[in-house]
């Protein structure tokens, strides 16, 4: 733990609190449809969509149409992927050769990519043809964040309306997000990252003669385009096997930072159009302050962690200055690669700088834990939020019941309805999570995909379920996936994104309906630090406190073994 | 039927949106890219007259003596004997890939004090000298291509280099001395040396 | 207590009876039949309708199960099992016994007043030739539940009056004891607002004829029965939310123990089902799992100690949420009748003399109107009481004609009056008729009434005549405006005077001239902009808005109209006490959260014992998590389970008595709540298990 290592997470966070209210700005005009200036230029392709779709934008439907066209559009993309990922071999765009996916995979990474997972069963460089990768994942890249921030605009829009049937239009949101938002930043991103060294070409891979005179071939691509919607979208599928550790993904601390702020940009935007959309900027700094808080909460533990080389190596005899440095890269060092896992996994971005696998116990605890908590830690774009806005309507039925009134979260009741809709969205997660890491760990072909015995081997199968059900997408990636894993991390993908999407979608409905109760002082505020601390509370005990058995069989024995020397 | 009425909208959009993000926007930024910046685009290769010596930014397998050695590497390739099977095959840049060694596997204990027995044979003065083993040299990196070694671990191989070469130990020093990346503005990043760039320029000192 | 019944102690009004029957709430009478009842209520079918009991029945049937057969098969020493088991099912007594505590009071008031009902008879005549019915009339007695809505009674004096209706003929007072709990008898009478009698009440004098308004089984007293009782208790909305809550995290927990055998198996551990099903017990939200209803039951039960009768648990929570409250001005900001509050001579005449004059033409005043003249002049001057006939003065009493009154003392005519109709009487020529007039306008303006008085011709001057704002009315507003609830003033008043009542007593706002549509106008648009409103009123014109207002409070004394349309009925017909109602509904709620609050935060310190218990034997290291240092695993174990029930009944109190309310702000109050509950539902478990850990441990219990 070095003073350059606070400052980096210091310079990290003071970045991520000044982009909150430009985006936010930006993102309340893309999505309220009002003016702005890319409206001007990209406009008319906008318009030009809406009449080949034969839509009119302006038309908006209630949450059931809304969620019918969200599962609609996720269906015909998983079909397209899934099709694509199968013939790629007989398809243009293959310069190295790639045959067809197997079924198992191909259903397995188009599910991953559609609910912007980004689970990668498979090493990018070694499966995909550069069309796959086109055409297949980074159109998936763009239009699954851009489907998430459409959902969270269509739920902001059920708090802020009174009396209303509608909650907005999906196929106007998702043209927008992606014309107005995504493609403009990742235009920026792409010809960044081209500068700073990231490959973006159309040929196959280069054979060079090394130094020593041996034979080495490295793979290229068009990786910059692909690694600026990743990281803005919060999507984390990597060109390359080891993704952001590549260094042509990569290649410098500068991508890394960017990358990093990349990751929340979104995520803490969305609060802020939170703010604006609900007339009260201070709602959304509120939502931002719980989130900042355990984020800074994780950073610090992870960086603690990462910062201490590993006990059994250190004894023996190897210098401990640099920290456990396995399953690092060196132009990183420890603080970047311990507050890009913490980022990665407060977000449900997925990509990794670093193996997680190979951090400490405690350290590869963190990126755990904030997926079990449901990735509401500024979270996937749209989805960060409106997973954190079901923690706070919990934490609102709690706090209005100890006022003593009829709990209301901006001037919404919360009712019996809205309730049950948030506890089966909450339910899902550690239903899956732990349902499958139970069944994972017992029949043989759930067993026979670890690396390894022990406690570890154990987090491994835990980490994958999580990851997969939080649609993160990082993995303790010393799992091979054998079939039996892409099936069940399939399931757990679609459950983790459709069974939270639907309830949300229906409180979003309800909220829109009711009427909405303007402020005294007998009602809770919730825009106060007792709100921050209380939501907080709610996530880590309503969130936290199921895995706690699972932590304690997993990380927790793994760390203390560790401390006593115990080897698995 | 809602459902019907959503198909057109969903399939047309699909195709349109498909078009621009995954034809349009990468083709566009490709065909910028090699215009404005070629060689990065391609991917910071380093030509050598005639051959491509490799990307400045793929590190290489270091073997020989002469050379400063990377950090181990946990790529695999085929076998050249039997191509079903796969054999370590460090810095294989077609295939990325890591240890993700559990921190408290038997395994990933016994592969370190390995390393760590190679690393003190090969610097008999540096361990003389009672200099600590930098972690880096030991461990394996997370992309198997790590360009860059710890000044730490450069510093180490210094004495090595310096008898294989037989050049003054100072010479050897001040150039990984030249050769460090400072973190961006004092604290963006952590200080590295990338060993090819190093080794080139050690090669250099001859000519 | 205020229902009259001969086993409880009654006492009357609101705060001291409520505090009195705090202490006896666990009184030894109704501790015996509450026990009984907690083991009745083990049957599933009751227990299902609370999902978290509910599943710790289950679980708790299985384990008994295995313990069974685990004795009979014998092996194992089963010690420390049927320790667990034990305390298993005493968790789900004391939840039923918390419940069963709470119903008692209720039951043994229904008891009695069911039997009130059951011994009447009823005299129902039979109508005459011409259709009509006579007080003379003939009449078959029938008992009071075979009474048929229409039906026509003839109640006499020391007659119980059968069933709820309507007075058609005659008037009578009747003792209203039994349902209000105030001895001084009501006069009801046909026609007017007082037409209402009341099933169960008593005519002590005269006699009226009365036509049956409900069918038995819904009648006023049926009503108070059933709630007394709480049979028909539904679950109030955000007791429905919250059991969906509490099942949600119920559910939860079900995945994260249901999983751990699995996750031990792994690890080539062993774990007993037993131990998991402490570990699920321990975790789930069984403590306000069992206070749940206990707490919605003593809250209504507040709410009738309080007098005042709701008619659903909705209308409880409803109160706790009231953003505005309409408040009639008279009776309930003011006090009923205008008093005199100064007096203002024309130029020319004291002050004095003007209440000595004032004070003569009262003294056999008997409005109170009359009367405060005389205490004025008694508390300003010393002007004592005359004896008239000592005087030789002769009353000259108000007529329509004159509207005036006075004294005539020999050739002395003292008479006050309207200032108009003394002018006119006096006319317009005499002196000082400017000043009067400009006078009495002024203190038109500041919400008095002006009455002139005049000593033959001469004008004396005004007395002011004011409506009192009641003593403490504006901290009283104070309050509510801390709590967030706005106050509306409802009068006939004129705006100026309406304006100026409103300033003195500090009400937020006024509606003037009020008429019965404009007040369900007030409360629709009230409504529309999200908020609820509570209103008090008794009048059948009340009815449409009574019926509106998301808390209606009907007053007893009022119609049969009314007391329909409210959703709740203050058998003290005391308007003011609105303000309580909604500190109890929002006690209810706040009870409510607290004890889920206390409940979910004692989760970490039961992990905290059971975990390492659970873990240790094939994870040594795992006992660094064992931070309480508890002797064993099974005294952990152990500890969390009896901790876990032992909470519950320390809680009932609590639950009963509710979270004490104070009316500050909502952040002020959750900060509070949340520092109590929420930490220390952190902390308090940490010591309690300890405690009982150092307990086992000594006894030798495991």
């Amino acid at each position: 733990m070095l003073f350059h290592g606070w400052v980096t997470i210091m310079a990290f966070f003071i970045c991520v609190v000044a982009m909150t209210r430009p985006l936010g700005g930006f993102l309340k005009r893309v999505l309220e449809g009002e003016q702005h200036v890319l409206g001007r230029i990209i406009g008319p392709v906008e318009r030009g969509i809406y009449r080949a779709a034969g839509i009119q934008e302006d038309r908006e439907q209630s949450w059931s149409q809304y969620a019918i066209a969200v599962i609609v559009f996720k269906v015909i993309c998983f079909i397209a992927v899934y099709t694509l990922l199968r013939f790629q071999g007989v398809l243009p765009l293959n310069p190295n050769g790639m045959r067809g996916v197997a079924p198992d995979l191909a259903y397995n990474t188009a599910i991953s990519f559609v609910t912007n997972t980004n689970w990668q069963s498979y090493a990018g460089e070694t499966t995909m043809s550069h069309l796959s990768q086109m055409l297949g994942l980074t159109v998936q890249n763009f239009v699954s964040a851009a489907a998430g921030i459409a959902i969270a605009a269509a739920v902001i829009r059920g708090f802020t309306r009174r009396s209303a049937a509608s909650i907005g239009n999906f196929w106007a949101d998702l043209v927008r997000t992606t014309l107005y938002v995504l493609l403009p930043i990742c235009v920026v991103l792409a010809l960044l990252f081209v500068l700073e060294g990231v490959p973006q070409t159309l040929l196959g891979s280069v054979t060079a003669s090394t130094l020593e005179g041996t034979r080495q071939t490295i793979a290229l691509g068009p990786v910059a385009s692909q690694e600026a919607i990743k990281m803005l979208g919060t999507n984390g599928g990597g060109f390359f096997n080891v993704n952001s550790a590549h260094p042509f993904e990569n290649p410098n601390a500068l991508t890394n930072f960017v990358q990093m702020l990349a990751i929340f940009a979104l995520g803490a935007g969305l609060t802020n159009m939170f703010g604006r959309m609900v007339g009260r900027e201070r709602q959304g700094w509120a939502i931002f302050s719980a989130m900042a808080a355990l984020f800074l909460v994780g950073t610090v533990v992870t960086y603690w962690s990462e910062a201490h080389a590993n006990p059994l190596l250190h004894a023996l005899g190897i210098d401990p200055s640099l920290g456990n440095m396995e399953g690092k890269e060196t132009r990183f060092g420890i603080v970047g690669s311990a507050l890009f896992a913490t980022v990665t996994t407060d977000a449900s971005c997925g990509a990794v700088n670093a193996m997680h696998e190979s951090f400490l116990p405690l350290g590869g605890m963190v990126p755990l834990v904030n997926m079990m908590l449901g990735e509401v830690i500024f979270g996937g774009v749209g989805s960060g939020l409106y997973g954190f806005l079901l923690f706070a309507i919990i934490a609102v039925f709690m706090a209005g019941l100890m006022v003593g009134r009829t709990p209301e979260y901006l001037g919404k009741k919360i009712e019996a309805r809205e309730i049950k809709m948030t506890m089966l969205a909450v339910l899902c997660l550690p239903l899956v999570m732990l349902g499958f890491t139970a069944l994972a760990v017992v029949v043989p072909s759930g067993l026979s995909a670890l690396s390894t015995s022990g406690p570890h081997g154990f987090t491994e199968a835990l980490y994958a379920y999580t990851s997969a059900a939080a649609n993160n997408g990082s993995a303790f990636a010393g799992l091979t996936a054998n079939p039996f894993w892409n099936v069940t991390l399939g399931i757990a993908m679609m459950v983790g994104r459709f069974f939270v999407i639907i309830p949300v979608l229906a409180i979003a409905g309800a909220m829109a309906a009711k009427k909405t109760a303007a402020p005294t002082p007998g009602t809770f505020p919730t825009d106060t630090g007792l709100f921050i601390a209380l939501v907080t509370g709610v996530i880590l005990i309503v969130g936290g406190l199921t895995f706690l058995p699972a932590l304690a069989l997993g990380p927790i024995v793994e760390h203390l073994a560790m401390l006593r020397g115990t080897l698995f | 039927m809602t459902l019907i009425r959503q198909l057109r909208p969903a399939l047309v959009i699909f195709g349109l949106l498909s078009l621009l993000t995954g034809f349009l926007y990468p083709l566009s930024m490709t065909a910028i890219s090699s215009v404005l910046m070629p060689n990065k685009a391609a991917g910071s290769l380093i030509h050598d007259g005639k051959r491509t010596v490799g990307s400045v930014l793929i590190g290489q397998n270091f073997t020989q003596s002469r050379y400063f050695h990377g950090r181990p590497s946990a790529t695999i390739g085929a076998d050249p004997a039997d191509p079903t099977k796969s054999v370590p095959t460090p810095y294989n840049a077609a295939a990325s890939m890591a240890s993700n060694a559990s921190p408290t596997s038997k395994a990933l204990v016994e592969r370190v004090a390995a390393a760590l027995t190679q690393v003190r044979a090969e610097n008999p003065e540096a361990v003389a000298a009672d200099w600590p083993i930098p972690m880096d040299l030991v461990t394996t990196s997370a992309s198997g291509l790590d360009p860059d070694i710890s000044p730490q671990a450069a510093f180490f191989q210094v004495k090595r280099i310096a008898r294989v070469r037989n050049i003054p130990e100072e010479t050897v020093r001040q150039l990984v001395e030249h050769m460090i990346t400072h973190p961006l503005m004092g604290w963006l990043g952590e200080p590295h040396v990338n060993v090819l760039e190093l080794n080139m320029a050690l090669d250099a000192l001859h000519r | 207590m205020a229902l009259h019944l001969p086993h409880s102690e009654a006492t009357h009004g609101g705060r001291s009876s409520e505090h009195r029957s705090q202490s006896s709430l666990m009184q030894a009478s109704l501790l015996l039949p509450a026990i009984t009842e907690s083991f009745r209520k083990l049957d599933p079918r009751i227990m299902w309708r609370n999902p978290v009991m509910f599943v710790v029945e289950v679980v708790t049937i299985l384990t008994t199960v295995l313990l069974v057969r685990d004795i009979i098969i014998g092996g194992t020493h089963p010690g420390f099992a049927i320790q667990i088991n034990l305390w298993l099912w005493f968790t789900l007594i004391f939840a039923n016994f918390a419940e069963a505590v709470a119903e008692g009071r209720g039951k043994a008031q229904a008891d009695s007043l069911r039997r009130t009902r059951t011994e009447t008879l009823g005299k129902r005549l039979l109508a005459n030739d011409d259709g009509g019915y006579s007080h003379f009339g003939l009449y078959e007695q029938i008992p009071a539940p075979e009474l048929a809505v229409d039906d026509i009674v003839l109640v006499e004096a020391g007659d119980f009056i059968p069933s709820d209706g309507e007075v058609i003929d005659g008037i009578a007072s009747v003792d209203e004891s039994a349902i209000t709990g105030e001895s001084a008898p009501v006069i009801r009478e046909s026609g007017g607002d007082r037409s209402a009698v009341t099933g169960g009440t008593r005519v002590l004098s005269d006699w009226v004829i009365v036509r049956i308004t409900a069918a038995q089984g819904s009648t006023f007293l049926d009503r108070i029965i059933s709630l007394v009782e709480g049979a028909q208790r539904q679950k109030t909305p955000n007791e429905i939310a919250l059991t969906i809550l509490l099942a949600g995290m119920t559910l939860i927990f079900i995945f994260a123990v249901v999983t751990i055998p699995s996750f031990v198996h792994y690890a080539g551990g062993h774990i007993s089902v037993l131990i998991l099903v402490a570990l699920f017990v321990t975790l789930i939200p069984t403590t306000i799992g069992a206070l749940l209803s206990a707490i919605g039951i003593a809250g209504m039960d507040r709410l009738i100690r309080f007098n005042v009768l709701a008619m659903s648990g909705r209308a409880v929570e409803a109160a706790g949420d009231v953003d505005t409250l309409l408040l009639d001005k008279t009776g309930t900001i003011t006090i009923g009748d205008r008093q005199a509050t100064a007096f203002v001579p024309v130029s020319g005449v004291t002050e004095h003399e003007l209440a000595d004059a004032a004070q003569l033409a009262s003294l056999a005043d008997e409005t109170p109107e009359g009367r405060s003249i005389v205490v004025l002049a008694k508390e300003k001057f010393g002007i004592r009481g005359r004896d008239m006939n000592a005087l030789g003065a002769h009353f000259v009493p108000f007529t329509a004609q004159t509207r005036m009154s006075g004294v005539d003392v020999g050739d002395r005519h003292i008479r006050k009056g309207a200032v108009d109709s003394v002018i006119a009487c006096l006319g317009e020529a005499v002196p000082s008729v400017g000043q009067i007039r400009q006078i009495a306008d002024e203190i038109a303006r500041q919400g008095g009434t002006p009455l002139a008085v005049a000593d033959n011709t001469r004008l004396l001057g005004v007395v002011h005549l004011k409506d009192v704002v009641k003593g403490g009315i504006r901290e009283r507003f104070a309050e509510l405006r801390r709590m967030g609830i706005r106050t509306v003033m409802i009068t006939g008043d004129n705006p100026l005077t309406a304006a100026a009542i409103a300033a003195e007593s500090g009400v937020d706002h006024f509606l003037a001239q009020a008429t019965p549509e404009a007040k369900l106008a007030l409360i629709r648009s009230e409504q529309a902009s999200g908020k609820l409103v509570a209103m008090c009123g008794d009048g059948t014109n009340d009815a449409p808005a009574l019926a509106q207002a998301d808390v209606g409070v009907a007053m007893n004394t009022g119609t049969v109209a009314a007391r329909e349309a409210g959703n709740m009925v203050d058998l003290d017909s005391d308007p003011t006490k609105l303000i309580e109602i909604v500190g109890i509904g929002k006690q209810l709620l706040m009870t409510r959260g607290a004890l889920t609050t206390f409940s979910i935060a004692n989760d970490v310190a039961k992990y905290f014992a059971i975990i390492p218990a659970m873990f240790v034997g094939f994870y040594p290291a795992l006992s660094a998590l064992n931070v309480m240092h508890l002797a064993t695993p099974e005294s952990a174990v152990l500890s969390a389970i009896i901790f876990n029930a032992l909470i519950i009944i320390a809680l009932i109190p609590l639950a009963l008595k509710g979270v004490r309310y104070r009316p500050v702000g909502a952040a002020s109050l959750l900060r509070r709540n949340l520092l109590i509950y929420g930490i220390g539902g952190l902390i308090v478990p940490f010591i309690g298990i300890k405690l009982i850990d150092m307990l086992v441990t000594s006894i030798g219990l495991a």
